[in-house]
Parts: structure tokens; C-alpha cells; sequence
């Protein structure tokens, strides 16, 4: 049938995870223009802002993020050389760093929540128009990014059940291949989130 | 036939030049947040900016495995990549005059 | 169809697990997935149509039939329906599925089962989009564009139909993925980037533009939806948003969404006008590499919707510039299609009825465009009924024009009948009479000042409204002529040989319907 010969297509396969990938950057990419634009309207609010974010928290949760994405490459390898228990292990442990980068942003946003700054709360929006977009483009962005984060952590949990079960084999690893790509992916974005929410004081 | 092109284009990425790069990420990671709290001019956004740059290229040239792909897939990214500049570019003309 | 079993079995036999509609819904065959499509497109493009009937006949008796209120929800949802429903995925998504893969001389996609999902997603939106229109709440009425702040105000169930567009966008983007990658993987030995069907290369430049524009749009309906769900004001100018923006990244999209529909369109054009000249077309490689340039040029040139919008005007300058840019490639294309008609032995088929007058009405559509195009005249035209005329000679006289062409030059291969010559060429008089008389006196309307959009106007317009309403009828009649000599062939039709037009394409190398996995071996194609 078609189906079972377009999952032997390995090249197809990452072509079409690749043109996935360049839809998923304009759509980030739109964030990245409102971001842009707003800045560049209120540079000084931005400023200020900026500084009122955890930069402790950020930092760790972007080494967590890079290791993450060290794990997956490490996973996909040993994939390709037939070590399927390492792969497992490398699996298991870039969904947990996936899971802690989910969890200490929760931690962040409860903080900023307690203090009554959300989108439409009577706090935030006595405050000036930037730090209104500000910390509103702070709350879309790392959401849309984490919802990215737990697809993620969810597609890798499958990889781990098809690794066991045989579906991902050192002959057959489009899937994981594939989803190695999106992690990294979701882990860029967040390399440049980083420096536009925390660092820009 | 297929088999023979997955034979070819596949490469397998070496766990030590993984471990590298992480390293490279984190070293970046630690420049950057210096470059931030030292306020070394008013450029320093800029230049986090590049160092995110290079992180990035770093991720999509060795996890990726963009450096071993062709030259086609390279020259799509590049394309998407420019199609995204001149939309900001285009906004920007806007914004920037109104 | 159930009649056809000689010798082999078309696709239309069940043969895997489901039976009944489920065989329908639950199959990856690229060519039952095309026709569901085309079917639920038919249906909305029938509904959108009724509504531009209403709209047509409040305008010569405004109040009577239907309030201000519901004219608003009215044409919104024409345009919603139209646009997002039909046009958008139309051609790709109907013609493509069936067609493509065995143009390139393959048994299917390259991702089928992605391909399945495209159409559940589709159904999905579509189900959003109209339970926004029942649920309470309302209908929406912010225009086929949720124009911001607006759409982040109005009362209307907006999140729901965004949501609908949002998940419809989904679906066009998916379907854009899978057909890049097939044209790339699974092109039959002896097809390829010089000899590649001209359909499937608007396609290809099709799927790029799917890929690469309607993540913008995605984006900014959350951004709608965030508006109105948790109270972000990225548009709200008070708090901070810039509303311009809104349109920026709207259009950022919705432009590009034009070249989604017509691209295709042109594609099938190329195909039908080369048949039945029995010529080869004139200027493959020019075809070809206009189709790439109005496909990335024809990103850049949004900003020529939002010229009063309160843009700047250097950016106003900028896009005006490009705008004459994008009619370059696309003028290159008439001149080949008109070169492809020079001496040669035209065979007046309905299919070449409706290809040639693509022709014409799409140039009208084009040339009208470039005197909007240009700043000066479009601050006058603006918002006027002179815009509304344009689109529709570009939409419906280009893109509709071009699916009834392709409807009918591979309907005997969709279904395995033929239909009847005449009806299809009275259908086709009638209609292109009613669809000038309806349009032209917009022209006309919008020259002399009749805003878009309005309920009421008045009277000193009313003898060109009355015409257009008019249109409206006769329009409506071809179209009923149209189908009905379609519908009654499906059932009634005498069978369909494998190739009643002599076409070169692979598709006529195949049994009329063609069998479930279309060749029985790998073809090779030599040139």
C-alpha cells in the first residue's frame, strides 16, 4: 500500500518534518514581528519590564532546555547503533527535563500571578501600555512555547513505547529522527525567547 | 533503491561531539547572561541576539544534522529564513515612518 | 458507478475493512479523500451562494426582506464561507488530491494517512465555522476579515468561527507539507522538473505558498482569540495595541491566500488550453518560472489592502512598487496562453468554453487590479463597490471559472460518465451573461461612490443595483443549468472512455474511474 511505503521513505519523511519546521518558524515568526514592532514603540517600558523577570529561574530553565536537547541527540544515536536500552534511558531523561522546564515555568508565572500580574488583571492594567504588552507578549509567547514543550514531551513518551516495543528500530527511526528535529526546534525558540523576555534590562 | 539512499545520506552523530557542543551552549549560555548584567554598551541586545544566533546555528548545524544534509534543504532554510526578514523588514517600514 | 466491473475495479469499490460512509471517511486513497473534498466544497460554495443572492436582493429593496443587523452577519459569513470553505482549499484540495499523484505516475501521496487527517481537520473547521453561525450569540458580523479591535469587542460568536479558520488553516497547511514532499519523493522514472505537468507545478508553488503564509494567520487568530478569551490587547489601543498591526499580519497571510487559489486555478488552465488547441504550450519554462514569481513576489504585496488604512507613506510607496511587480509574471502567463491559442486547431469543447473565458474575465479581474494597485486611484476606490467587483472577476470569473474548466475536462475521469455538450455550453452563456451584468454594473457603482459593505444607499444607485441583482438571477440560473446537466450525467451519463479529449497528461493513460491504486505498474514517462 501507500502508507507502508511512504513510511520507508526516510528522506520523504524528514523533508516533510523539515517544511513542518519552517511553518512552525513563520508562526513563531509572527510573535517575533509583534515583539519587534512593540518594542520599538516602548523601548523604555520593555527596559524596565524586563528587569522585573526571574533571571535565575530563566537561566536554569534554558540550561535545562539545551540539555534536553543533548539527551534527544544522544537518544537518536544510540537508536541508529542498536544500544535501544540507552536510547530508553536518554528518552526517559529528556522528558524529565522537558517536565522540570514546564515546572519551574509554572513557578515563575504562579510569582508573577500572586502579584497580580496577568492579562486583564486591574494590576497590570493600571500599569504603563508597554509594560501592558510586555508582560502580555511575555505570557503568550512562553505559553505558546510551552504548549510546543509538552507536544514534546507527550510525542516522546510515544518514542519510548515504540522503542520498547519494536516499532523504532535501527533499520526504521523516522519517527524519532523526526521527533528529534521538533525538540531541538522547540528548544531555538526558546534560545531566543531567552534574551527577549530576561535579558534585555 | 531506497535502501541505498538511506545508506548514503544517513549519518550517525558521534555521542562525544554532542557532549562538545552541549558544552559550547553552556559556555554561550554564561557569556550571554555576563554580557546582559555588565551592560557593556547599548549594543549588549545586539549582541545577545548574535550569541543566540550562534547557539542556534550550533543546534541546527549539529543536533539537527544540518551540516550533513544537501545543499537544498540548507538553501530552503536560507530562503524561509530571508522571506521572515523581509516581512519585519516590510512591517517595519511602516512602522518606522508612520 | 456500481455498473463498471469489466475487466478491473475502480476505486469506487469497497474493499477494505469499512463499509458504507465510513469506507469514504476512514480511507487514505488520495482519489476518494479528492472527491469527498470536492463534494463538501460544492456544498458551501451552494450555500455561499444563497447568501450572496440575499445580499443581492436586500440591495434593491433594502429593509424589507432582512434587517441591518442580519445584512452585517450576512455578508460576513458569504465571505467566510466563500474564502475560507471553498476557494482556499478548493483546487488543491479537490483537483490535487485526485490528480496529482497520478500525474507524477504515483499510486498515492507521500503522506497518506496525514492526508486523511487534512480532511478530518477541514471537517472539524467547518463544523466550528457553522456552529458559530447558530449558536447564540449570533452569527458573525466583523466581515470575512475579524477585522481588530472590533472582532475583539464584537458580541457576535467570532472566537468560534476563528477558531473554525484556525483549525481550516490546520488543515491547508498539512495538505501544503504533503504535496511539496510528494512532487519532491515520488515522481514516476523519466518525470521530472522539465517535463512536470504544468498543474502540478502550480501546485508545487502552491504548497510552498500553503506552507510558508498561513502559519501567520494561525498566529494572529490566537492572537483574536487571546483578545477576547483573556483580555491581551496586542490590538486594543487602549491597552497599547496597535490595531494597523493587526491588518498587517492579516493580509501578511490573506495575501498570499490570493495566490493559494489562483495559482492552481492557473494550473488547470494550462492544462485545458493545450488539449484542446492540440498544441504543446507555448513557453513551458516561462509558465513555469511565473508561476515561482508570482508565488514569491506575491508574498511582499500586502500592503496594498491597508493603502487608507493610516500606514505610512513610505510603506504605502514600497508596496505599491512591488504590487506592479507581482503583474509581470502574471501578464507573462496570458501572453502564453494566448500564444498556445496562436494558429492553432481549436476544438471548442465546454472545458475550453470555460478556460477561455477564464481568460478574459481574469484579465479584467488583473488589469482592474493595477489601477488599484496604484496609490492615487485607490484612495478614491477604496472600500467601494470598484473593489468588490475586482475580486470577484479574480475569485469567481478567474478561480471559479478555472474549477468549472477543470470540473468539466476531468469530470469523465472522476466519475467514469460523460456528460452532455450543449446543456454544459448553454450553462455556460447563460452564466457568463448573468456573472458580467452582475459584476460589470459594480464597476461602475463603485466609480461613482457606493461604498461596500452598506445596508442602504441612496436612490441615485438604485437603477445599477437593480442591474446587478438582476446578474444575480441569471448567474444563479447558469450555475443550476451547470449542475444540473453534471448531476443527471453522474447517474444517467453514457460510460466514459480513458481519454475522451485526447489529453497527454498520465491521467488519460488510465481507466476511466481509475482503479484503486491507479497504475498496475510503476509507469516510465519519455519525452
Amino acid at each position: 500500500m501507500g502508507a507502508a511505503e511512504g513510511q520507508r521513505d526516510r528522506i520523504g519523511a524528514k523533508y516533510g518534518m523539515w517544511f513542518f519546521l519552517f511553518t512552525e518558524i513563520l508562526f513563531f515568526g509572527g510573535m517575533f514581528i509583534l515583539y519587534a514592532v512593540y518594542r520599538s514603540k516602548y523601548p523604555a517600558e520593555f527596559h524596565a519590564s524586563a528587569g522585573e523577570e526571574n533571571l535565575l529561574l530563566g537561566s536554569i530553565n534554558t540550561a535545562v532546555l539545551l540539555t534536553s536537547s543533548l539527551f534527544m541527540a544522544v537518544a537518536i544515536s544510540a537508536v541508529k547503533k542498536g544500544s535501544y536500552r540507552l536510547s530508553v534511558v536518554f528518552q526517559a531523561a529528556t522528558i524529565l527535563m522537558g517536565l522540570a522546564f514546564l515546572a519551574i515555568k509554572a513557578v515563575e508565572w504562579y510569582e508573577k500571578v500572586a502579584r497580580g500580574i496577568y492579562p486583564n488583571s486591574p494590576v497590570l492594567d493600571k500599569m504603563k501600555m508597554g509594560e501592558i504588552l510586555f508582560f502580555g507578549l511575555y505570557y503568550v509567547m512562553t505559553g505558546i512555547h510551552g504548549v510546543h514543550v509538552f507536544i514534546g514531551v507527550c510525542v516522546i513518551s510515544f518514542m519510548v513505547y515504540f522503542t520498547l516495543t519494536g516499532n523504532v528500530t535501527q533499520e526504521n527511526y523516522s519517527k524519532i529522527e523526526n521527533t528529534g528535529l521538533y525538540w531541538h526546534f522547540v528548544d531555538i525558540v526558546w534560545i531566543y525567547l531567552f534574551p527577549l523576555f530576561y535579558l534585555i534590562t | 533503491m531506497v535502501r541505498d539512499a538511506v545508506e548514503r545520506e544517513d549519518h550517525i552523530g558521534s555521542y562525544g561531539t554532542y557532549i562538545l557542543i552541549w558544552a559550547a551552549l553552556m559556555v554561550l549560555l554564561a557569556v550571554t547572561i555576563i554580557v546582559a548584567k555588565v551592560e557593556v554598551s547599548k549594543y549588549s541586545v545586539l549582541l545577545n541576539l548574535f550569541i543566540a544566533t550562534v547557539k542556534a546555528g550550533l543546534v541546527l548545524f549539529f543536533f539537527m544534522h544540518l551540516k550533513y544534509e544537501r545543499g537544498f534543504l540548507k538553501g530552503l532554510l536560507l530562503m524561509v529564513l530571508l522571506i521572515l526578514a523581509s516581512v519585519i523588514g516590510l512591517t517595519f517600514s511602516d512602522v518606522w515612518y508612520r | 458507478m456500481e455498473e463498471i466491473t469489466a475487466q478491473y475495479e475502480s476505486f469506487y469499490h469497497e474493499k477494505g475493512r469499512y463499509k458504507g460512509i465510513l469506507s469514504w471517511l476512514m480511507s487514505t486513497d488520495h482519489k476518494r479523500i479528492g472527491i469527498q473534498y470536492l463534494c463538501a466544497l460544492l456544498a458551501f460554495f451552494s450555500i455561499g451562494v444563497l447568501l450572496g443572492l440575499l445580499m443581492r436582493l436586500n440591495l434593491i429593496m433594502p429593509g424589507k426582506i432582512i434587517g441591518q443587523e442580519t445584512y452585517n452577519r450576512v455578508f460576513s459569513v458569504h465571505g467566510i464561507v466563500m474564502i475560507f470553505l471553498f476557494i482556499i482549499p478548493g483546487i488543491p484540495v479537490a483537483f490535487g488530491n485526485f490528480f496529482l499523484p497520478i500525474m507524477i505516475g504515483a499510486r498515492d501521496v507521500a503522506f497518506p494517512r496525514l492526508n486523511r487527517f487534512t480532511w478530518w481537520t477541514y471537517l472539524a473547521g467547518a463544523t466550528l465555522v457553522v456552529i458559530s453561525l447558530f449558536a447564540a450569540g449570533g452569527a458573525p458580523d466583523t466581515g470575512w476579515t475579524f477585522y481588530a479591535p472590533y472582532s475583539i469587542r464584537a458580541k457576535a460568536n467570532i472566537t468560534l468561527a476563528v477558531a473554525g479558520v484556525f483549525v481550516l488553516g490546520f488543515s491547508s497547511i498539512l495538505t501544503g507539507i504533503n504535496f511539496v514532499t510528494t512532487i519532491h519523493r515520488l515522481r514516476a522514472p523519466g518525470v521530472t522538473w522539465q517535463n512536470l505537468p504544468l498543474f502540478v507545478w502550480t501546485l508545487y508553488a502552491t504548497g510552498w505558498v500553503q506552507l510558508l503564509a498561513t502559519p501567520v494567520l494561525a498566529i494572529t487568530l490566537i492572537f483574536i482569540i487571546l483578545g477576547r478569551v483573556f483580555g491581551v490587547g496586542f490590538f486594543d489601543p487602549a491597552k497599547g495595541g496597535d490595531p494597523i498591526l493587526y491588518e498587517h499580519l492579516f493580509w501578511t497571510y490573506s495575501h498570499p491566500a490570493v495566490y493559494i487559489m489562483i495559482l492552481p486555478a492557473m494550473g488547470i488552465i494550462s492544462e485545458v488550453i493545450p488539449v484542446f488547441a492540440r498544441k504543446k504550450i507555448f513557453g513551458y519554462r516561462a509558465v513555469v518560472y511565473s508561476a515561482l514569481g508570482i508565488a514569491s513576489v506575491g508574498y511582499f504585496v500586502w500592503g496594498h489592502h491597508m493603502f487608507t488604512s493610516g500606514m505610512s507613506d513610505t510603506a504605502r510607496i514600497i508596496f505599491s512598487f512591488i504590487t506592479f511587480l507581482v503583474a509581470v509574471p502574471t501578464g507573462v502567463k496570458i501572453f502564453n496562453w494566448v500564444g498556445t491559442l496562436y494558429k492553432a486547431s481549436i476544438v471548442g469543447n465546454a472545458p475550453m468554453y470555460f478556460a477561455l473565458t477564464f481568460i478574459f474575465l481574469f484579465s479584467i479581474g488583473g488589469l482592474t487590479g493595477l489601477i488599484i494597485g496604484s496609490l492615487e486611484p485607490n484612495l478614491h476606490l477604496h472600500g467601494t463597490y470598484f473593489i468588490v467587483a475586482h475580486f470577484h472577476y479574480v475569485m469567481f470569473g478567474g478561480v471559479g471559472f478555472a474549477i468549472l474548466a477543470g470540473l468539466h475536462y476531468w469530470f469523465p475521469k472522476m466519475s467514469g460518465r460523460m456528460y452532455e455538450e450543449r446543456p454544459a455550453k448553454i450553462g455556460w452563456f447563460i452564466l457568463f451573461v448573468g456573472f458580467n451584468v452582475l459584476y460589470f454594473s459594480m464597476f461602475i457603482l463603485g466609480y461613482e461612490g457606493m461604498p461596500r459593505r452598506y445596508f442602504d444607499y441612496p436612490p441615485r444607485y438604485f437603477t445599477l443595483h437593480l442591474v446587478s441583482t438582476i446578474g444575480s438571477w441569471i448567474l444563479a440560473m447558469g450555475l443550476a443549468i451547470i449542475a444540473g446537466n453534471l448531476l443527471s450525467a453522474l447517474f444517467r451519463g453514457p460510460k466514459a472512455p480513458a481519454d475522451p479529449w485526447g489529453g497527454r497528461t498520465l491521467e488519460w493513460t488510465i481507466p476511466s474511474p481509475p482503479p484503486a491504486e491507479n497504475f498496475a505498474e510503476t509507469p516510465v514517462v519519455r519525452d
